[in-house]
């Protein structure tokens, strides 16, 4: 099955991409092979992550959502002041919260495609909106001290051999579980990449181009507000300044993964890979702690060159031979 | 039959932005009920005022506005510049902070710095062929990563007069910034239409295929275009570091990319590439500082000022859509039908 | 007769300004290919889009089996029992062959895909047309020619009654050609109608039975294959009596003058996959060489070629006697050569620029940005190319997307005369202009040849090539196949040329 493995090389590359720096990594860094680093790759990019789920949705369409980092801020503060100050139940905030980014992402989508804007643009005036928002709500970070949600930071499942998945960890899994699903399993994931490769044909295709592209800027708006509440139990606190430039890394998360930006091909799992990558390289910078957070910032940027450098070179070849 | 002066102003870009500073000015001047909001006062032969704080505050917004005209014009777009004014700012301050070089020294390094960072988007967009967007995203994480470094993602303080004369000082009783900003638009404006390379840019972004056709070469253009965004940001970014005398390679510049979009668009130069107007995009951006001023007047903590800003650009890109101008063109006709 | 499995009848169309479709009747018989044959602006395309569902025509009915249909998108066509396939592949490359058989309709229970059955339904559409490929593999890295197999095979996947196959050969090579053919045999055996639009008159006659011919939106006739001459289709096409021998006596007194002096541009076996074939072609300073030729048959591919847009595969080029390699447009106009593409509004106008910026513009790019063209000889070039084109317009400033396209066409013209060319590339250049615009054009071509510029002149209007044409090259389906010059040129023998296949003009003339 030679044809199967061209189609997934992208996806290979970036599988053997991790696993050679988790490696390295090891080899330089003592105890960094461990079952509890390799848990904490899941956990601590457990806010990036989920929003790169979203993500990997509207790349796969095309489009590109620069929004998600801000309304994370906002789902943050929104959450711990609904709950701290004016003693809403957690589940009804989240709620609330869920919706509102759902509803954000709609509306995007609806500029995106009845009003024929380019997607970066309304996602930039999106993401003024939430932060300005957010930053309406409280300039200052709020600590939640709410029982259900300090027992859910707490909380780790121990599914034995001495691992402990927390909370945040879990909800990563299950929204990339999910994701892959929706991706790979169902009519509008394929769609989605049918309107990526190119919208015309589906259109011609008779697909519904216009609905499917409004759902998935208002199912990823409801992914960062996921990505928020995530956030939120990992902190411990609701911050409006949460998720800055997070809307990046959960670009370059996706790219690593091997999906196309220009859209139209890429894999869930990959984007698994890429969260697994960024992880790795955060947990090496902090384990070397000679190195900066700046070093993430140009290691992921370079990848991220890298990877789209490579894209291009493959497309080029398959240009030339049509 | 020849227009009237008056018809062919209203029809110029500048128009709906100057009338959006217009009424703002007089929101101002209504919540105040006083005229303090106009009030410039003359001590020590420097001109003092909100009036003059907007034409200072506003300077850096306006020479990446200038940069991000020519991008936007050749049908690009820049998303970098806040990181390259980070760049730039690093790069002098560590040179005039740490090791006793002179001004001039580390200025042009700084902006040569961003003006290579520039080129490297264009060779990007034009060799490589990746998107505009994705082209300068990529910039955009690297450039701050690589200005953190530079300053061992300390803010570094700046202590030298000469520097300092640049964000704080005053020429003719203006702030220098303001100065050097017109000075720049004048410059660009010769140059642009004095030579061919404005008519080249607008083609460029007119209709790419026909200017390759008419044997132009447009990567060349293109490049140039993003090298010149470079350098506005790099400059940008020294006014920035002199105006507080620190580089803050973290927060320097930040969301200076939409602030420069926005005021390109709102200036009335189209996403899409083709005619611009250098003017429009400087007083696009005089409205968006004029917008964050009449907010913290009106007792807006200045960290909702983004809200306003959005729906700002929303709504002037809806208006510019074909959508809505097919449905206002219908009601007009109605109107006029009736 | 039996009843047709489609028939349409007196189908109009029309678009502001022009009327697309007037009164057309189209029928095709369940087991047979029919060939729907037209040149530019025939009206193929109008009626194919409104058989899909494309558009809403004004008038007429469309009847298949016997039933009224009038279907509103190409997925109600579909539902119907109308499938499409393209010239333009319309399918997803970046995705499996198996998906894009099956995008829109695939197999599953409670929303979720069923992958197995999917690609044992995508399997068995495709071994229908005796084609095994690993249905896995991405759709992009497949030849042209089999994505088109793809195509077909989602067509058929919908129960489709009538296969419309829209230039499904335009980029296929003789082999691929073959094994379309052979498919399409099959399933006319299966009972299945298929309409099948080329440009190509060998290929009508090697697979159709009976064609459709329709010029300027009207039905000109229908015949069956077998009982129709080349050169009958040919003239039935172009709307010109094969008897009629044209000659423009202004021009002919100018014909066969003989030159000595070496050519402008020489080109050997020139060739590019795809586009043309081995290319033998000489252009001299002082001649208009006309480039005839059907729809599809190499002409505009030989003007990128020679214009540096597309590069040669093969063959070589010398220019003024020094072998030159051309790898942009940019390079071709520094040698003094200028190009008119036939397509104004893509490849041509800068549509929000004045008339002043696009005639100036082809000049300032070759000297550059610093040696500019000051002001005032801007408005004088302008001015004078107004004045000596008749360009009509309000004034130097206007946008030119304001101008009509006789007087844009006069615009792109000025462009690159300003340029003082030797040689001029003229595509299409009449193409949706009106009458009195044709004629000056006409003229402007005359003169130039006056002047002692080397002119290449395309058109698909075979008394145009035939009135301004010192010289003329026929090409039929990439290749080159005839040269008349002089006296030579007259439009029967055009377009015998042009027909091609086994004609003798003697016993065609006396049909």
């Amino acid at each position: 099955m030679k044809a199967s493995i061209r189609r997934r090389l992208p996806l290979l590359v970036t599988a053997g991409t991790f696993v050679v720096l988790f490696v390295t990594a090891g080899i330089m860094y003592d105890g960094f092979f461990s079952s509890r680093v390799f848990v904490n790759l899941f956990t601590d990019t457990a806010s990036t992550g989920v929003a790169a789920v979203g993500m990997t949705l509207v790349i796969f369409s095309g489009g590109i959502d620069l929004s998600v980092g801000a309304v994370i801020g906002f789902t943050s503060i929104l959450m711990a002041t609904l709950v701290e100050k004016h003693g809403v139940h957690p589940a009804v905030a989240a709620t609330a919260a869920l919706a509102l980014g759902a509803g954000l992402g709609a509306f995007m989508g609806m500029l995106i495609q009845v009003f024929r804007q380019p997607p970066f643009l309304v996602t930039l005036a999106g993401m003024f909106l939430a932060r300005g928002g957010a930053w309406w709500i409280s300039t200052e970070s709020t600590e939640i001290k709410h029982p259900l949600l300090v027992g859910l930071s707490g909380f780790a499942w121990e599914p034995g051999g001495g691992l402990r998945l927390p909370t945040t960890a879990l909800v990563l899994v299950a929204a990339l579980a999910a994701g892959y699903v929706l991706a790979h399993h169902t009519r509008f994931g394929r769609n989605l990449l049918a309107i990526g490769g190119n919208e015309q044909s589906a259109l011609l295709m008779g697909l519904p181009v216009a609905a499917t592209k409004i759902w998935v800027y208002t199912l990823n708006g409801a992914c960062a507000a996921l990505a928020g509440l995530v956030a939120v139990i990992y902190s411990g606190s609701g911050n409006p300044s949460q998720g800055i430039g997070l809307e990046l890394d959960a670009i370059a998360v996706v790219v690593i993964g091997g999906t196309l930006l220009s859209g139209g091909r890429g894999h869930m799992l990959g984007t698994l890979f890429g969260i697994l990558i960024f992880g790795t390289i955060q947990s090496a910078l902090l384990f070397d702690g000679r190195l900066g957070s700046a070093w993430l910032r140009i290691v992921v940027g370079l990848l991220l060159l890298g990877f789209i450098l490579l894209q291009r070179l493959m497309l080029g070849r398959a240009d030339r031979r049509s | 039959m020849s227009e009237t002066r008056l018809q062919s102003f209203c029809r110029s870009p500048v128009v709906w932005p100057l009338a959006g500073i217009l009424l703002l000015v007089l929101v101002n001047l209504v919540h105040d009920r006083s005229t303090a909001f106009l009030q410039v006062t003359v001590t020590d032969g420097h001109l003092y005022g909100t009036l003059v704080d907007i034409l200072n505050q506003g300077s850096r917004c306006m020479l990446v506005a200038l940069g991000m005209t020519l991008v936007i014009a050749v049908s690009g777009v820049d998303l970098s510049v806040g990181s390259l004014m980070a760049v730039g700012a690093a790069v002098a301050a560590v040179l005039l902070a740490r090791e006793a070089h002179s001004v001039a020294l580390a200025m042009t390094a700084a902006l040569a710095a961003t003006a290579l960072a520039g080129l490297a988007s264009g060779l990007l967009v034009t060799w490589v062929r990746v998107q505009p967007i994705v082209a300068t995203l990529i910039l955009m994480v690297v450039g701050r990563g690589v200005a953190q470094l530079i300053t061992d993602g300390n803010v570094i303080i700046i202590q030298r007069a000469g520097f300092e004369f640049l964000g704080n000082g005053y020429l003719l009783g203006l702030p220098f910034s303001t100065v050097l900003v017109v000075a720049l638009y004048l410059g660009a404006q010769v140059v642009l239409r004095r030579s061919a390379a404005g008519l080249f840019i607008e083609a460029a972004g007119d209709n790419e295929t026909a200017s390759r056709f008419a044997g132009l070469a447009v990567g060349r253009v293109k490049c140039l275009a993003y090298m010149t965004s470079g350098l506005c940001a790099g400059l940008a970014g020294l006014l920035a570091a002199s105006n507080i005398r620190a580089a803050d390679t973290l927060r320097g510049g930040e969301n200076m990319e939409l602030d420069a979009i926005f005021a390109v668009v709102v200036g009335g130069t189209a996403l899409t590439g083709g005619r611009f107007s250098l003017l429009g995009s400087l007083v696009g951006a005089l409205l968006l500082q004029t917008l964050t001023v009449t907010m913290y007047n009106l007792g807006v903590p200045p960290a909702v000022a983004p809200v306003p800003k959005a729906l700002l650009i929303i709504g002037v890109c809806l208006l510019q859509s074909e959508k809505s101008r097919r449905w206002l063109g219908g009601l007009w006709s109605a109107r006029k039908a009736a | 007769m039996t009843e047709p499995l489609l028939a349409m009848r007196g189908i109009g169309k029309r678009f502001p300004g022009v009327v697309a479709l007037n009164g057309v009747d189209f029928s095709v018989r369940a087991g047979e290919i029919h060939a729907l044959l037209g040149e530019n602006g025939a009206g193929k395309s109008t009626l194919i889009k409104v058989l899909t569902g494309v558009y809403a025509p004004d008038a007429g009915e469309i009847l298949l089996n016997g039933r009224r249909v009038a279907p509103a998108s190409p997925k109600e066509a579909e539902a119907c029992g109308i499938s499409t396939v393209y010239q333009e592949v319309n399918l997803v490359p970046s995705l499996s062959i198996a998906e894009n058989i099956m995008l829109g309709r695939q197999p599953g229970r409670a929303g979720l895909l069923n992958w197995r059955a999917l690609r044992r339904r995508a399997r068995a559409a495709l071994a229908r047309l005796e084609i095994e490929c690993d249905v896995e593999a991405e759709l992009g890295s497949l030849s042209v020619a089999l994505q088109q197999m793809v195509a077909i095979a989602r067509a058929l996947d919908l129960q489709a009654r009538l296969l419309v196959l829209d230039e499904p050969t335009a980029s296929l090579d003789e082999k691929e050609v073959a094994d379309l053919f052979a498919i399409m045999r099959r399933l006319r055996g299966e009972g299945l109608g298929i309409v099948f639009v080329t440009h190509f008159l060998e290929q009508v006659y090697a697979v159709t039975d009976r064609l459709t011919v329709l010029r300027n939106g009207e039905l000109v006739g229908e015949h069956t294959t077998a009982g129709l001459s080349r050169l009958a289709l040919v003239s039935q096409m172009l709307g010109r009596e094969v008897t009629a021998e044209i000659a423009a006596p202004g021009v002919a007194a100018a014909k066969g003058e003989k030159k000595s002096a070496p050519p402008l541009l020489a080109a050997r076996g020139l060739a590019r996959r795809g586009a043309i074939q081995g290319l033998d072609l000489e252009l001299h300073c002082g001649e208009v060489t006309g480039l005839a030729g059907l729809l599809g048959s190499g002409r505009t591919e030989t003007a990128r070629l020679l214009f540096g847009i597309d590069r040669a595969d093969a063959g070589e080029l010398r220019v003024r006697g020094t072998l030159t390699r051309l790898r942009s447009p940019r390079e071709a106009a520094r040698l003094g050569f200028a190009f008119c593409s036939e397509d104004r509004k893509i490849e041509g106008i800068f549509p929000n620029l004045s008339v002043r910026e696009n005639l100036i513009f082809a000049l300032q790019a070759k000297q550059g940005a610093w040696r500019v063209l000051g002001r005032a000889e801007q408005v004088q070039l302008t001015e004078h190319y107004i004045a000596a084109l008749r360009i009509k317009t309000p004034g130097p400033e206007t946008p030119i997307r304001n101008l009509s396209g006789g007087n844009q066409q006069k615009v792109l013209l000025a462009r690159w005369l300003a340029t003082q060319p030797e040689l001029i590339i003229l595509d299409e250049p009449t193409r949706g202009i009106d009458i009195g615009a044709k004629a000056e054009i006409e003229q402007i071509i005359a003169k130039l040849r006056a002047d002692g510029l080397a002119v290449l002149f395309i058109s698909s209007e075979i008394e145009e090539v035939v009135h301004n044409s010192t010289r003329v090259v026929v090409l039929r389906e990439r290749r080159r196949v005839a040269e008349f010059t002089g006296g030579d040129i007259t439009a029967g023998r055009l377009m015998s040329a042009m027909a091609g296949g086994h004609v003798e003009s003697k016993r065609q003339d006396s049909e």
